[in-house]
């Protein structure tokens, strides 16, 4: 995913949505033209982006809704120099959807840099399934393996789909294979099914690992 | 029986009660800012708790299919502790969001000066930010509580219909009932309104402009008295539309003036909203 065409396809499904329909086009417009020139104005237009633009999956992009793509539009008009400290605070001062936003224009964005990483911390600390999820996009890539193994466990334990982990199989370790394999242990004894997709992940890294391959575990770790 | 609870404080309950209320037929809610039962000593603990507001307890009712709403604003009681004050700088981020759907509860406890300016302040935002109020009504001294509040109300160019005036009872609605206000009950096992004297208060002055809450908080009380009070009316020969109007019809439109309410596309499937999985954590216990 390269960032820049991504955001054009953002745009273009976004204005694409039959008329009639949020999102507002002018207010989209005048919004993204004022960010640009007046940073500070972004807080109110970030809040404002689902009433004003949606909340309905794209018919062009269905994974993204129309208020997620608003706001990543929106950070992305920011003056470059103005985004990691504005995207900060537009996650800290935000409610979940808004949360949700950020995160998921991180990987679109290189000029927010590290800055980013200390809210995939407080995001996966939360219980909320959709701000876990959105945590674990490319952008994760910047979070060290043992916080990024807890991640994908806190994913498995909470049920949410392990396709929301971005290079999930490139990064999986012998580690990640350790604990997966406790909680399947776990989950036995208690006479529970572990989650499908965990099952076959575990057992994709368990061949692996039973053959051979060097454990990747620690190479990695800050 | 569809149910809308415009007035419960869910931060004090257990998910077992979302449970409960899903399955007693509440299918959205809006939660006031108020109190916490315990005293708080600085903003930072409102904008944890108002974070909370827009944020945890909307996904915890999303798993049960309930929207959530809220109401923000600085509290009677607390509004009292100067360290609490610069709560009132951090309102008009809060009032931005698009799960606020008033500014609330506002109003008096004590009646003290403070509560006077910080009152009136908050009016000024709901008429600033196009919202609704939700007045919260003293439990000591309510019959002249209620009339002040009505003065200062008059007095902020705060239209009367985007304003309702809660925890009324027999003594204080005939003070409220010819205002243009709307007025809100709160049904209490004990204490505040029973369902039969609701019942009773609805016969005696019509379902409309009338909300019906549980409050559900810290306090000895009961988040399915909305159902209660529904069944009391049909049992008193209330027909089902007018049930429909008290717990559904007039919530969505007292709320539906902030033009920020979401009930979803479909709100007569009860289906769970969106951006939520199947088998997430809190049905499964949480970690
Ligand atoms: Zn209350």
């Amino acid at each position: 995913m390269e960032p820049e065409p991504e955001l054009e396809r953002l745009r273009a499904a976004l204005l694409a949505v039959p008329d009639g329909r949020l999102p507002d086009r002018d207010w989209l417009t005048e919004a993204l033209a004022r960010v640009g020139s007046e940073p500070a104005a972004l807080g109110r237009l970030f809040a404002a982006a689902g009433r004003r633009c949606g909340r309905e999956p794209l018919p062009d992009l269905p994974d993204w809704t129309a208020d997620d793509a608003a706001r990543v539009l929106l950070l992305a008009a920011l003056p470059p120099t103005e985004l990691p400290g504005q995207a900060e605070t537009c996650y800290r001062h935000g409610d979940a959807a808004e949360k949700r936003a950020v995160l998921r224009a991180l990987p679109l964005l290189p000029a927010v840099g590290d800055a980013g990483v200390p809210l995939l911390h407080d995001a996966i600390r939360t219980n909320d399934t959709r701000l876990v999820s959105a945590a674990l996009g490319p952008y994760a890539d910047r979070l060290d393996q043992a916080a990024w193994r807890q991640a994908v466990l806190k994913c498995v334990f909470t049920g949410i789909p392990l396709s929301a982990v971005s290079g999930l199989d490139r990064r999986a370790d012998a580690e990640l294979t350790t604990m997966l394999a406790g909680f399947a242990d776990e989950r036995r004894a208690a006479g529970r099914d572990m989650p499908a997709d965990a099952t076959a992940l575990l057992d994709r890294l368990s061949v692996l690992h039973r053959s051979g391959t060097p454990a990747r575990s620690g190479a990695e770790e800050a | 029986m569809r149910i809308f609870d415009p007035h419960i404080h869910m931060t004090s309950r257990t998910t077992d009660d979302y449970e409960r209320m899903a399955a007693a037929g509440v299918r959205a809610l809006v939660e006031p800012a108020f109190w916490l039962g315990q005293p708080r000593t600085s903003a930072a603990s409102f904008v944890d708790y108002f974070d909370s507001l827009v944020g945890w307890e909307p996904f915890r009712a999303a798993q049960f299919g309930i929207r959530h709403h809220a109401t923000i604003a600085l509290n009677p009681k607390e509004a009292n502790d100067p360290r609490c004050r610069e709560v009132l700088d951090l309102l008009p981020r809060y009032l931005d969001k698009d799960g606020v759907v008033a500014v609330g509860e506002v109003g008096y406890d004590s009646m003290t000066p403070e509560e006077d300016e910080v009152f009136a302040a908050q009016l000024a935002l709901a008429v600033e930010h196009e919202l609704p109020a939700m007045v919260h009504t003293p439990h000591r001294d309510k019959a002249r509580g209620t009339e002040r509040s009505l003065a200062v109300i008059a007095e902020s160019g705060l239209e009367p219909g985007r304003v309702v005036i809660d925890h009324l009872n027999e003594v204080t609605v005939p003070l409220v009932r010819d205002t243009g206000c709307w007025l809100g009950f709160s049904i209490y096992p004990e204490t505040k309104m029973s369902p039969p004297r609701m019942v009773e208060l609805l016969r005696k002055y019509g379902t409309e402009r009338m909300l019906v809450n549980s409050a559900a908080d810290w306090g000895r009380s009961d988040p399915l008295l909305t159902r209660a009070t529904g069944e009391a009316m049909l049992a008193a020969g209330f027909g089902d539309d007018d049930v429909d109007q008290v717990l559904w019809r007039n919530p969505v439109e007292f709320y539906g003036q902030s033009g920020r309410l979401d009930l979803g596309a479909d709100e007569a499937s009860g289906e769970t909203g969106p951006g939520t999985f199947e088998g997430n954590s809190i049905l499964r216990g949480g970690s």
